[in-house]
């Protein structure tokens, strides 16, 4: 018998379709980012907001752990985790903590930490968002807890509290 | 109650679907050329039923009915009737019993009005009409019955999700429900045409008619749904090329490139294949998108109804369709000789097919892409307007001059006649651009040639509408109509594009800002009770400093009680020229608010010139009656 090229393509192309949306229903569709936890994360470069110094992923390797902390000056539930921050900060040397301001301006960010007390040991810049969206982040507070080869170990969607704190000094002890 | 004699309604629609299909069968075998009567009994017992189960639902909707499942999660009793009623459809169970509903009306009308046509084809359509029906209500009995109880009956229905409750809304859904499920009849008719082996020309002629009815409610539904994103969702945009609105605009390409094809099927008598091959490709596309929708598969605004158990379903009867209707069409297809003359209006129309077909794949890779990546990489793209209008931008160029010089060529052969007077009309469409150019300053290349060609259809269709009333070639109005009104909507949308005016600040009550030549002062707020929700109303004035008079927004945030969710409504102020947009969302623990101001000009004119294309299909419908 000979065989139809013509139909055989078609067929098959409407098969791999079929499938690929049964494969499809399977899927979380729903994007998320808390299976980031054990994921390395990827290079970056962060300036700082008042200077022209820079870090990279080689700086956080020399910290036993870094919290990367995403926050604004404009962000009412930053200011409720803030205490958390400063806490960890002057309790936990082995701890170093990383501010990324998200889409603010730069006074106003001053004037944050001025009034409320300044955790970080680097604050970034992030005026467009977009340093935050590659680590994965979609709505501040967010921050995420990395250990010394730059693997995520914990992730924490919304403002820090009690029991992320107490979790975050369990984790470092 | 109403419950049961739902429930009872379904199971009876189902019968007859099964009784029809078997006396259809019985009935092929008979040799002569008259339907039996039982047949007509059956399929007018099932309309009635079906029509019967409907309303069932609505009276269930509006006395507030809560022992049903889907009145208790779609209504409330503080709801106006009005969305009580639309709340019907509002919902993934309601709409797919009127789903059903379009199914049976347009197997029965094609029953009863193509008597003249051959009755193996009738029949074979009705049996595969009857599949479709059957198909849907198993689905709709087994996943999704929209007749379900609750026990005990609750004292209080969740009410309808407020951004629904618009009267835009409420008639989109059944505009492009007639639109999409319309598609059904002549899917069947084609698998029909090629089991009975119909002359061409004939199923060109039963199939007309349907096509066009299709058409001019998939149009309407869709400018209605664009409509509603404009006003009701707060973005100030009318098109995002969101994957649900794409999956919409999928088989309207589809049905615009039947529309046309048909009429070279009719005239000439030829391209019958491709005929049927967009009848299959129309409905298939039309249950793809609601497999796409329904699903949950993508993420939109429309993804009110995602479960993916309902998913599978659709998913099992969509391959089934598609294999079906390839495995007939391949066993019976017949190879088919084209003879096309270059100066003919067939070729220009099989020019309309390419840049349809054209535009379909574009719209297709760009919305099933990201699902393809995801299920096979995992990586998560979206595919945005940079894409379309990268991709289909400059194909409306060549289109818009094929539109406007295909129709000036007769069937078969023309000489050509009145070339100097498309010349003037060019002429004219470039001096005007030039004035355009002139008064709104430059824009880009792209933008000038598509100003242009869309001026040389607008004008050329006015000077073809002059000539025609004159010489009483009622024909042709339909087309000009159609045409004229595509002129145009790419005309407003170019100006609109290039001139709209977007600002974002906060603004404290008391406040003032200047934007270009408004002033904004923010005058006061207001905090009011109503039925079922609370608002909070912000007055604005708008000082247009340089035409000297002012104009009062008054943009709202409200909060709804069931369920508990907050919208915020635009305040428009629509005028012949522009449309000012205001928008006002609240800055937590502040007392400003953040503002979106925007100025569109000729926004009114996109919808009107929309509208005139749906009129120019319904003109036709209106002629043809008149004509028999």
């Amino acid at each position: 018998m000979r065989i139809n090229f013509f139909k055989v393509i078609i067929f098959s192309f409407v098969v791999f379709f079929l499938l690929i949306f049964l494969l499809g229903l399977k899927k979380d569709n729903n994007y998320s980012t808390k299976n980031l936890t054990g994921n390395k994360i990827s290079s970056f470069q962060l300036k700082s907001i008042n200077n022209d110094n820079l870090i990279s992923e080689e700086t956080l390797k020399k910290n036993q752990y870094t919290l990367i902390n995403f926050f604004a000056s404009w962000c009412a539930p930053c200011r409720a985790e803030h205490k958390y921050l400063l806490n960890l900060s002057s309790q936990k040397k082995e701890i170093k903590i990383i501010g990324i301001n998200f889409k603010d301006k730069k006074i106003n960010a001053n004037n944050f930490l001025r009034a409320l007390g300044n955790p970080y040991n680097f604050v970034g810049e992030d005026t467009d968002g977009k340093i935050s969206i590659s680590f994965g982040i979609y709505g501040i507070p967010e921050s995420i807890l990395l250990n010394n080869e730059l693997t995520i170990i914990k992730k924490i969607i919304g403002p820090i509290d009690q029991i992320q704190f107490d979790d975050i000094l369990k984790i470092i002890q | 109650m109403l419950s049961n004699i739902g429930s009872i309604l379904v199971i009876l629609i189902l019968s007859l679907s099964v009784l029809i299909i078997y006396n259809s069968y019985l009935d092929i075998k008979i040799n002569n050329q008259l339907i039996g009567k039982r047949i007509y009994k059956l399929s007018l017992f099932q309309i009635t039923f079906t029509i019967l189960s409907f309303l069932t639902l609505v009276i269930g909707f509006i006395f507030s009915d809560f022992s049903i499942i889907n009145v208790y999660e779609n209504s409330h009793t503080a709801k106006p009737l009005f969305y009580k009623i639309a709340g019907t459809w509002g919902n993934h169970e309601g709409s797919l019993l009127l789903w059903i509903n379009i199914l049976v009306l347009f197997s029965y009308l094609f029953l009863i009005y193509n008597h003249k046509h051959n009755k193996k084809f009738r029949l074979y359509t009705l049996i595969f009409q009857n599949f479709l029906i059957l198909g849907f209500i198993i689905f709709l009995f087994l996943n999704s019955n929209p007749f379900s109880s609750i026990y005990p009956v609750p004292a209080e229905g969740l009410g309808l999700n407020p951004i629904l409750q618009d009267p835009a809304l409420a008639i989109h859904p059944p505009l492009l429900y007639v639109g999409f499920v319309g598609c059904s009849i002549y899917f069947s008719a084609a698998i029909a045409s090629i089991l009975s082996e119909y002359n061409g020309r004939e199923f060109a002629l039963s199939i007309k008619t349907w096509v066009q009815i299709s058409w001019v409610f998939q149009t309407l539904g869709i400018t209605v749904g664009s409509i509603w994103a404009y006003y009701e969702l707060g973005w100030g945009g009318f098109w995002f090329w969101d994957p649900v609105e794409n999956a919409s605009l999928l088989p309207w390409f589809a049905i615009t490139a039947l529309m046309h094809s048909v009429m070279v099927l009719e005239k000439r008598n030829t391209l019958y294949e491709w005929v049927i091959i967009l009848c299959l490709l129309t409905f298939t596309l039309s249950v793809t998108g609601t497999f796409l929708v329904r699903s949950g598969i993508l993420n939109s605004v429309h993804t009110f109804a995602s479960d993916p158990s309902r998913g599978l379903y659709i998913l099992l009867f969509l391959s089934l369709m598609i294999f079906t209707s390839l495995i007939i069409y391949f066993k019976k297809r017949k190879k088919e000789f084209y003879n096309f003359n270059t100066n003919s209006k067939e070729t220009f129309i099989l020019v309309n097919n390419w840049f349809m077909v054209f535009f379909l794949a574009t719209v297709l890779i760009g919305t099933l892409y990201p699902i393809f990546l995801d299920v096979l990489t995992n990586a998560k793209v979206s595919v945005g307007p940079p894409f379309y209008n990268i991709v289909i931008i400059p194909l409306v160029i060549p289109l818009l001059l094929a539109m406007t010089l295909g129709p000036q060529f007769s069937w078969i052969n023309s000489k050509r006649k009145k070339l100097y007077k498309t010349l003037y009309i060019l002429t004219g469409a470039l001096i005007i651009n030039l004035l355009l150019f002139y008064f709104f300053e430059n824009y880009g290349f792209y933008s000038n040639l598509i100003l242009i060609t869309a001026t040389f259809l607008i004008l050329h269709s006015i000077l073809d509408a002059k000539e025609s009333i004159k010489n009483q070639k009622k024909f042709e109005y339909s087309r000009i109509i159609s045409h004229l009104g595509f002129g145009l909507l790419v005309f407003f949308i170019g100006i609109n594009h290039n001139h709209s005016v977007e600002t974002d600040f906060n603004l404290k009550v008391g406040d003032t800002k200047k934007i270009n030549n408004f002033l904004i002062y923010f005058e006061k707020i207001n905090i009011e009770s109503n039925k079922n929700y609370e608002s909070v109303t912000g007055n604005f004035q708008i000082n247009n400093l340089k035409k000297k008079y002012i104009q009062y927004l008054n943009p709202e945030i409200r909060i709804y009680t069931d369920p508990e969710t907050l919208t915020y409504e635009a305040s428009i102020k629509s005028k012949i020229s522009y449309d000012l947009y205001l928008t006002m969302s609240n800055v937590a623990r502040s007392d400003f608010y953040n503002i979106k101001f925007q100025k569109k000009p000729f926004m009114i004119w996109i919808w009107i010139s929309a509208i005139m294309i749906a009129i120019g299909g319904f003109t036709q419908l209106i002629l043809k009656k008149n004509e028999n």
